[in-house]
């Protein structure tokens, strides 16, 4: 049985302690993770900006790399989403490419899809006795379907208080290239995103996707504001750690 | 293209929106309050998602037959009198409703809300011809005398506050009239009775056309519309091409989600089917009926597979409540007539010819598919948003500064070790930047970025640089698979190869 990591170029890059955490959750259930190095990026950079071509190499590494894998999983709703509703159409009019997406899909989860739903976990029995707030990804709810989820994982960790998010379903403002194009609405969304998070005086933030948790972590910095944030692998594998 | 007049960017635009505090507190104050009474009233139907797919379904095949349908209500709303025009686009949509009014000598006119005649300018021409064009719906009449366009689809003056709408209509009075709402819809009422009487001809718009009656069906909450269709003598409907329907029964569809979607009203106070002229019989009506069906880019989407749905559309304005970025900026925005997601597909596509200038709106979208959510008809707008990007881009449009960037990003991304590197050669490239674990600086690309956040410094080391000794430490212990987890897996497994 072959389980992959699909790293995104996001926490390759930025955020290396969130794939190890994932790896180490998953290690602990006896789930050998292997990380086929040729993947890069799911492309969604230049997909979100039009440039397809672009997209499209990307995606190939993607698709190269998890060719053998059983299984493949990814800390993010977003990239995990961008395979299973844009690949298809990046794809269309190459009926060899296709299959190999379709394929691909078939076996992609996001992080707390495939703990519910392929490893039949929902209680990691993490100990972590914090006031959280968990802000759900548009791409991962919208595109994926993620709702119940990752709450039904933070409701089973000890100690764990859960405040809900005013307007959650609100986007934070990301939105990749949007947020460099569109700058200043961009950052009229994210600070709204925040002050929302403020209100709940939540200790801790949570999300599955970095993309979103960069840029409300990066606003909550450039404010001040101490929350911490966290990627939802990280706070059940400290909350693991703190095990009584 | 916005009412300026001069070229201005959708960054300009919303610069000048995200500044104006009277502008975002009464946005967001409407659409708050319109899409929670959507939720209520969406909620209380038990099954939203199957009103939903209904709907859908009857627009897709409407669609699809548009030819079919079009000819059953051109050949039933003629056999009811009504006299049928067609226009291929705003111009020509003009041209015969100029020449009506010159026919009936009309000095003055009155109109119901209605977007398509917004796309026509009409009202300009009339004015241009010495006529008096005077809109009627509440929310048209604020924005007429404010010099501006409607910044929403459903309501036109959401920008709007009550303080600016008493000194307008101050002026008008030439007294001041205090900022309190019945007041001030009375004194609307009072001063556009004047203008019901007076006008020789009614214009409307059209929110369904139903083929197998022949008649044009207006939803409206004020009652405008029906002194608009009743009082003067001649009528003139705009009807979008697409706005067909076939049956009353499908009428009972719309019914039902048009206003729930729009404002979260379980029905519309006032819903009027008109099939034809006054009858001898009745009471009332106009004697000539003009409905002028109106093409405007329509056409150009039927038979593309990948924009055919935005014909869809029963503008509702759910998309716009919902959406994060009209909820910050309003509809101006947008510098068109249509705005908020629906408005930022259906500029550039009833304009194709020009996406130079139209398709820049495409980019004002994080992509968050709220809009297709809250979508009564399901018109995956997040998608043609992005179909429009790409066509934008095949086009050449972008500066050649961003085409090179993505070159750049394609050569790296297209190869894992160039990627390694590039992370690497990041890494040795922020050294200056780095202070506190984070990065301030705000120039290039960061520049926007970095006025609202800062950004975390890269790390020693990357993911796939940390993974040998990550691996190897786990190697070391051996955790085995509990039995019944691993059989969840062989089943999962199996169950996709179909064995």
């Amino acid at each position: 049985m072959k389980v992959s990591l699909f790293i995104t170029c996001l926490s390759d890059a930025i955020y290396p302690r969130v794939g190890e955490a994932m790896v180490r959750l998953l290690s602990s259930y006896g789930v050998k993770v292997e990380f086929p190095e040729v993947q890069t990026c799911c492309g969604q950079p230049a997909l979100n900006s039009g440039y397809w071509d672009a997209a499209r190499a990307s995606a190939k590494t993607l698709i190269q790399a998890f060719e053998d894998s059983d299984f493949v999983v990814s800390p993010s709703g977003s990239c995990t989403g961008a395979i299973h509703h844009y690949y298809p159409t990046l794809f269309k009019d190459d009926p060899v490419m296709l299959q190999k997406v379709q394929d691909l899909i078939a076996k992609t989860y996001e992080f707390s899809q495939f703990l519910v739903h392929v490893l039949g976990v929902t209680d990691l029995g993490a100990h972590f006795p914090q006031k959280v707030t968990y802000h759900p990804s548009c791409h991962g709810t919208r595109l994926l379907g993620i709702k119940e989820e990752p709450l039904t994982l933070l409701r089973n960790v000890q100690g764990l208080e859960l405040v809900p998010l005013p307007s959650a379903e609100d986007c934070c403002g990301f939105g990749g290239t949007f947020a460099v194009k569109m700058a200043e609405i961009s950052g009229a969304m994210v600070a709204e995103k925040v002050d929302h998070v403020l209100e709940t005086e939540a200790e801790v933030l949570v999300g599955m996707d970095m993309g979103c948790l960069m840029n409300i972590g990066g606003h909550l910095h450039h404010r001040g504001k101490p929350v911490r944030v966290m990627h939802l692998a990280e706070l059940l594998y400290e909350g693991v750690k703190q095990r009584v | 293209m916005s009412h300026g007049g001069k070229a201005t960017t959708v960054q300009d635009r919303a610069r000048v929106a995200l500044n104006d505090d009277f502008l975002r507190n009464a946005v967001k104050f409407t659409t708050e309050k319109l899409r929670s009474q959507k939720r209520v009233a969406t909620d209380e139907l038990g099954n939203w998602e199957e009103w939903r797919e209904r709907a859908r379904a009857i627009r897709l095949h409407t669609i699809a037959h548009l030819d079919y349908y079009l000819s059953m209500f051109i050949e039933n709303a003629r056999a009811n009198g009504t006299h049928i025009h067609f226009a291929q686009d705003a111009q020509e949509a003009v041209e015969i409703t100029m020449k009506i009014a010159e026919a009936k000598e009309a000095k003055s006119v009155v109109k119901s809300k209605s977007m398509v005649s917004e796309e026509l300018h009409i009202n300009q021409a009339l004015e241009a011809a010495g006529i008096e064009a005077v809109e009627t719906d509440l929310g048209e009449y604020i924005i007429q005398l404010a010099g501006e366009t409607p910044s929403h689809i459903i309501i036109p003056a959401i920008h709007k506050n009550k303080g600016q709408v008493a000194e307008l209509f101050s002026e008008v009075a030439g007294e001041t009239l205090p900022a309190d709402t019945k007041i001030l819809a009375g004194f609307a009422r009072a001063k556009l009775r004047e203008k019901f009487l007076e006008a020789e001809i009614g214009i409307t718009g059209c929110n369904f056309a139903i083929a197998e009656t022949g008649s044009m069906v207006l939803f409206s909450n004020e009652g405008n519309a029906r002194m608009v269709t009743t009082v003067p003598k001649t009528q003139i409907t705009y009807m979008g091409m697409e706005r067909i329907i076939p049956s009353l029964d499908d009428l009972e569809v719309m019914a039902t989600m048009l206003p729930r979607s729009a404002t979260g009203q379980k029905l519309t106070v006032y819903m009027s089917v008109i099939s034809g002229p006054q009858r001898e019989a009745d009471s009332d009506g106009p004697e000539e009926m003009h409905i002028i069906i109106v093409d405007n880019g329509r056409s150009h989407q039927l038979g593309d597979p990948e924009f055919q749905e935005v014909l869809n559309c029963i503008r509702c304005g759910a998309c716009l409540n919902v959406c994060p970025v009209y909820r910050h900026v309003g509809g101006h925005t947008y510098g068109a007539v249509y705005s908020g997601p629906i408005g930022a597909v259906l500029t550039p596509r009833l304009n194709k010819d020009d996406l130079e200038t139209s398709g820049e709106v495409s980019m004002a979208s994080s992509l968050c598919g709220a809009c297709f959510e809250a979508c009564p008809v399901k018109i995956p707008l997040h998608d043609m948003l992005l179909y429009i990007r790409r066509d934008y881009v095949q086009e050449g449009i972008p500066s050649k500064m961003e085409q090179l960037a993505f070159k750049a990003f394609e050569h790296t991304v297209s190869d894992h070790k160039r990627f390694k590197r590039a992370v690497k050669l990041g890494r040795f490239g922020q050294m200056p930047l780095v202070q506190g674990g984070v990065i301030r600086a705000k120039f290039g690309p960061l520049k926007g970025w970095n006025s609202y956040r800062h950004t975390p410094a890269l790390p020693a080391q990357s993911f796939r640089e940390s993974w040998r000794a990550l691996d190897a430490e786990l190697q070391g212990i051996n955790v085995e698979m509990e039995a019944d987890m691993k059989q969840r897996l062989q089943e999962i497994l199996a169950k996709r190869r179909g064995t």
